[in-house]
């Protein structure tokens, strides 16, 4: 039953995470910016998942902490969402280059 | 054990029947603002006597929520600070259409705050730390009208969803290779292993995000900026002060196994976050962004003595807080007073702002005096002690580099005070007639930060109270 070894999903996880952070830094649009964002909370969730069931199965310590992830995120998403609704009324554009009231 | 129950969690029951009673109150009928203010500073306040009394020590849910004398105090240290927040931005709130959802959201994140400090556990210190951030993203874009307040939200909220992934991933190998969450049990099962170390890591970019150390600091000068100044004061003592409050513990508990690595690191983040905080905030105009830069710079001292990793460094870091609560909040006092009634928050506006002002100039130099620490005020003795608990480690480079830049904030705050007292203006900013409550809270900050200063039971109390490595 366990043919795949717990490194090729930490390795999926872990390129996951990266693929996220590389959107975030060069996408220019808001929304994209934010699934990005998401894509690093659920590689997490794959390690917490995957973790659990390979190392510390007596435990469902990461099983729940997946749920409380997966909740928060969308509390997020829904924050998130909300501002840059609220952006894209005074700016008319959900481009962050757009955003350039606060420089130094 | 159902009583131990409602003690041990009694402070932040006090804070959700808070949240309760405005809810109720905005769904009654209308009321005037002025009002709800008077209603809901009431409550803050005895929300704050609460906690004066009968506390008690133990943890509950299976050791997810802990508390003890020192957690208590911290607790009380933020609901003052929340108080004198409340008291401050009543010139601002007294016209504003959404008073309690105002009021709402940021005891939200009180409440979270409150959490994160007690937590036991990685997963209630998440918990806490998501719910203590996502509604003060909210509360940034508190002036829906204004394009600034809702790029600093946007900022704000991106930066913090980035920085909770990087401490969700640290987190998650933490958990790989100890398979548990809590925070006693962690040590056991680290060691300076390198895939313990990138946990480590992960886990402490992810804080140094919200307390604004230097290579992730870029968010702290245009949220500090657009958002409105009450949030912006909340934002700049109240949630740093809570997540330091944390961090404390967590290095010198769970992360103790890696107490070398993390000396090192924070080292390096002390002394960057010290510099370039200062080399900033010299060349800012707006009073709001020199804040901030200024609290940048703050939070490098912090970490010098959260560096110490002894029962002095610990004690050293709550008194430095407490002390910058009161002169943070001087200084915010005042800006948010002008900035409300005359709408300005430059340093040129200010030139001569002691011919019309006299009472807000000498409220605002004094607290300058103390963020800069000039030695009858207590920001002199807080900066002291942070450095003495550093320099017991041996590290005296890290200790004059650091003292060296004391002598550089001097210049940018008395830059300030220079323009209030000495440069003429054909029209200074026009009186300004305080209002009681903002009054109450300037006063209240003047006599905590003299107090604090001279009053040497303060320390004595927390350092009873505080542990080491």
């Amino acid at each position: 039953m366990n043919s795949i070894p717990l490194t090729h999903i930490l390795f999926v996880s872990t390129a996951l995470f990266c693929i996220g952070m590389y959107g975030l830094f060069t996408r220019r649009n808001m929304i994209t910016m934010l699934m990005s964002i998401e894509l690093m909370l659920n590689s997490v969730n794959i390690n917490f998942v995957a973790f659990n069931k390979y190392l510390w199965p007596e435990k469902l310590d990461g099983i729940f902490f997946t749920l409380f992830i997966i909740t928060i995120a969308a509390a997020e998403a829904a924050i998130a969402i909300a501002i840059i609704i609220n952006l894209y009324r005074s700016h008319n554009s959900i481009d962050v280059e757009d955003a350039t009231e606060l420089k130094y | 054990m159902v009583t131990e129950f409602f003690i041990l969690l009694k402070q932040e029951l006090v804070i959700t029947a808070i949240v309760f009673l405005l809810l109720f109150l905005k769904l009654g009928k209308d009321r005037s603002n002025e009002s709800v203010l008077t209603i809901v500073n009431v409550l803050l306040f005895v929300n704050l006597a609460a906690g004066f009394f009968g506390n008690q020590e133990g943890t509950i849910f299976n050791d997810m929520f802990r508390t003890n004398s020192l957690i208590v105090f911290e607790k009380n240290i933020l609901n003052l600070a929340f108080w004198l927040i409340s008291l401050q931005s009543y010139a601002w709130l007294r016209t504003h259409k959404h008073v309690i959802e105002f009021y709402l959201l940021l005891l939200t994140s009180l409440l979270g705050m409150f959490f994160m400090i007690s937590s036991g556990n990685l997963l209630m210190f998440y918990l806490g730390l998501e719910m203590s951030t996502i509604p003060l993203a909210a509360a940034a874009n508190f002036d829906l009208a204004k394009r600034q307040s809702s790029e600093a939200a946007m900022k704000l909220i991106i930066s913090s969803a980035f920085s909770s992934g990087l401490l969700l991933f640290g987190i998650s190998l933490v958990y790989g290779v100890s398979g548990t969450l809590l925070f006693n049990e962690i040590p056991a099962h680290l060691s300076a292993d390198p895939l313990h170390i990138l946990a480590f890591i992960l886990f402490f970019s992810g804080i140094a995000f919200k307390i604004s150390a230097v290579p992730f600091h870029l968010w702290t000068a245009d949220v500090y900026e657009g958002a409105p100044v009450a949030v912006t004061s909340f934002l700049s003592v109240v949630s740093k002060g809570a997540v330091l409050f944390v961090l404390v513990p967590i290095l010198y508990r769970a992360f103790q196994p890696l107490a070398g690595t993390w000396y090192n690191i924070l080292f390096v983040l002390a002394l960057a976050t010290i510099i370039i905080g200062n080399l900033f905030a010299i060349r800012q105009n707006n009073l709001k962004r020199f804040l901030a830069f200024s609290s940048i710079a703050q939070v490098g001292f912090i970490l010098v003595g959260v560096s110490a990793g002894s029962p002095a460094g610990m004690a050293s870091v709550v008194f430095f807080i407490l002390v910058y609560v009161f002169s943070n909040l001087a200084a915010f006092g005042v800006i948010s007073l002008v900035s409300a009634l005359a709408g300005k928050e430059n340093v040129t506006d200010y030139k001569g702002f002691y011919t019309t002002n006299p009472f807000l100039s000498w409220i605002l130099t004094i607290a300058l005096f103390s963020l800069a620490g000039v030695p009858p005020a207590a920001g002199f003795f807080g900066k002291f002690f942070l450095l003495i608990a550093g320099a017991a480690r041996g590290n005296y480079w890290l200790i004059s580099i650091a003292a060296l830049n004391m002598v550089v904030s001097f210049y940018y705050y008395l830059r300030v005070v220079k323009a209030i007292f000495m440069d003429s203006n054909e029209q200074p900013i026009s009186r300004i007639t305080v209002p009681v409550l903002p009054k109450l809270s300037l006063y209240i900050c003047l006599v905590g930060i003299i107090l604090t200063g001279l009053a040497s039971f303060v320390y004595d109390y927390i350092y009873s109270l505080s542990y080491g490595l």
